[in-house]
This record gives structure tokens, sequence and C-alpha cells, in this order.
């Protein structure tokens, strides 16, 4: 018995140490990411690159919580660039977990970005942050590179409605 | 007011810069020994490995050991590297000139560490991430652009890129051949520009 209650302790910490998978997160190849960013329905579409390391992505973050909180005709897709330098995800997912991340979170693991970069949008130089707004219904695509300013979601979600 | 919004749409654009076949204009930026240093001292070179690099930056960390190796290889056959931080030091404190010559003390660099602090140069060129890789072929007293990208396409392991672009265009270039891919993108640290 006293085995068992130490088999559970130690099961419990390594899971703990180890994290869990937020609900909201998951790995992704590129196939997947692509067919739902040309899906023909549904919801505008905000797809957002970013990276755990990256403190401009960091730091707009809150505007992507924020409009996927508040606009229910928008889903946010936070797109974490982190397993092509380290393929190990449970850093991003502490980050999810630790700043409760309510948007979807898709890990991308998918190799050699020349190779399809211009896949996702030909004129992105591969420099995170970057976001891409999509309207399914009209096919209209609008794209950011770098930080995203106050204002500036709106003002592309006007845009591309 | 017309002038104010031709400035900040100026200021907002993205950087365009060279693309290859461009001859390049020459530029002079201080080195982290406080010398300056222009491309054009460079005249007795078979080309320049132009760097966009940066401290802070992940991927440029990760690919550190490989610039080093980099010039190790290829300064002898007429290839040196040059590195060149433009990130501004305000958006970026890491890449300060102070930590910039802690790195290149730390490191023993062999090869000069630039700070573009206005980054004109780098807008110039249209660099967008770090590394960003610029190799620079001379001809006559001109350096004209041949390859524009990244190193190789393994950033998480050296040995295991399995195309090395860099290494495949200069050895191209030595033997005379053209290079086989002119232009990589990869996933990245955006430059931290000012106004951007």
């Amino acid at each position: 018995m006293k085995k068992v209650v130490w088999f559970a302790v130690l099961a419990f910490a390594y899971l703990g140490a180890r994290g869990q998978t937020p609900p909201n997160a998951r790995i992704v190849r590129l196939s997947e990411l692509t067919s739902l960013m040309s899906r023909p329905s549904g919801n505008v579409m905000v797809v957002n690159f970013w990276a755990t390391w990256c403190a401009p992505c960091i730091q707009e973050l809150p505007l992507l919580e924020e409009l996927n909180a508040s606009a229910p005709d928008v889903d946010v897709f936070l797109v974490s660039m982190d397993l092509d330098l380290d393929p190990d995800p449970q850093k991003v997912y502490r980050f999810v977990t630790r700043r409760k991340l309510q948007s979807q979170v898709l890990l991308l693991d998918e190799p050699d970005p020349n190779s399809w970069i211009d896949r996702v949008e030909p004129s992105w130089s591969g420099a995170l942050p970057a976001t891409l707004v999509i309207n399914p219904h009209t096919g209209k695509r609008i794209f950011v590179e770098g930080q995203l300013k106050e204002g500036k979601l709106q003002e592309i979600l006007a845009q591309v409605r | 007011m017309l002038t104010a919004a031709i400035a900040a749409l100026v200021a907002f654009a993205p950087p365009k810069g060279y693309e290859v076949g461009d001859r390049v204009e020459n530029f002079t930026l201080k080195n982290v020994d406080g010398k300056m240093v222009s491309l054009a001292d460079y005249k007795d070179q078979k080309g320049v490995i132009l760097i966009f690099d940066c401290n802070t930056c992940p991927y440029s960390k990760a690919y550190n050991d490989r610039i080093i190796g980099l010039h190790k290889k290829y300064q002898p056959k007429g290839f040196p590297v040059v590195t060149i931080n433009a990130n501004d030091p305000k958006l970026s404190p890491g890449d300060s000139f102070e930590q910039m010559v802690a790195r290149a003390k730390s490191k023993n660099y062999t090869f000069p560490y630039l700070f573009d602090e206005t980054q004109e140069v780098a807008r110039a060129f249209g660099a967008t991430n770090t590394p960003h890789v610029y190799v620079l072929a001379r001809s006559g007293n001109d350096f004209v652009v041949s390859y524009i990208g990244a190193i190789d396409n393994n950033p998480q392991q050296a040995d295991a890129a399995d195309k090395r672009y860099v290494e495949d265009a200069i050895e191209a270039l030595l033997a005379g051949k053209k290079v086989p891919t002119q232009k990589t993108r990869a996933v990245g640290c955006g430059i931290k520009y000012r106004n951007a």
C-alpha cells in the first residue's frame, strides 16, 4: 500500500513538472494550417505568427487576446513558431497556461521554412511577429509584418469585412 | 501636412532593399574596436559574407558558431565575414554598442561586428531578420549581391542541415559557376527598426 502511495506521489510530481497540454493548444503540420486558412466559410480569421522568445510578439498578445474575447465573429489563431528552434513543446504549453491564453494556439511543426513560407504568404520575410487576416467568404487577405499597434487590428478587420 | 503624410509613409514602408544582381553602395560603420570599416576596404578580396546579426535573437545565438566557422573556412579563400547589428538599442537594450563589444570579446571575433546606429545600411539592403546573409561578390571595384537569405536550413543543429545555402553560394562563386539557390527565407527575429 505504502508503495502504491509513493508511486502515485511520484507520478503526480512527474506530470506536474512536465505540465499538461492546455486544451486550446495543439501541434499542427503545415497542411492542417493551410487548409484552415483556406476554409470556405466561417468566422473571419486572424492568424498571428509568434514565438515565446519574441519580445514584440509577447507585447502584442494582449491585443489579440482582447479581440478573441470581444469579437464573436472573429477566430484568433496564435501560430507558435517555437518548434522551429526547439522541438520540445512544453515551453509553449507552460506559457499558454501561465498567461491563461484563451485563443487557439497552434504549434507549427514543419521543417525547412524556406520551402513553405510562400504558401502561407508570399510577401512574408519570415520575421516574427507577422499577422494575416482572412475573410473566408470573400477570400480577402491582409498581411502585416511587425508588431501590431493599438487599433491596427480593428483597422484591418474593417478593411477585410 | 502632405509632407508629414509622405514622411509617415516613408517611415512605415517596409524596407525594400537590394535584390540578387544589384550593385551595392559603399558604406562605412563603426566596428567594436572603435575603428571605422568600409565595404571598400575589401577591394582586394573575392567578396564578402555580409551578415545582419545581433546579440539577443535566439536564432543569432543558434547560428553564432556557424558564423565564426564561415569566417574560418572562407576568409582564407577570399570571402571574409562582416557582421552588422542594426537593432535599435532603445527597442532591444541587449544590442547596445557596449553589449556588442562584450559579445565580440567573449566569442573572440576575428571579423568586424559593426554598429548600424542610423539603420541606413540595413534599410539599404532591405534586411529583415537576424541573422540575414548577403553574399557579395566583387566585380572590379564593385560588390554585387549574389545570395540573400539564411545560412542553412536547420537552425536547431548545424550537422542536420541538408541545404547549406551560403557555403553552396560561395563554392559556386569560387568555381566560377552560377549560385544554385539565390534567395531563401527563414523564420527569425525581425530587425528592430525605429518607427516600424
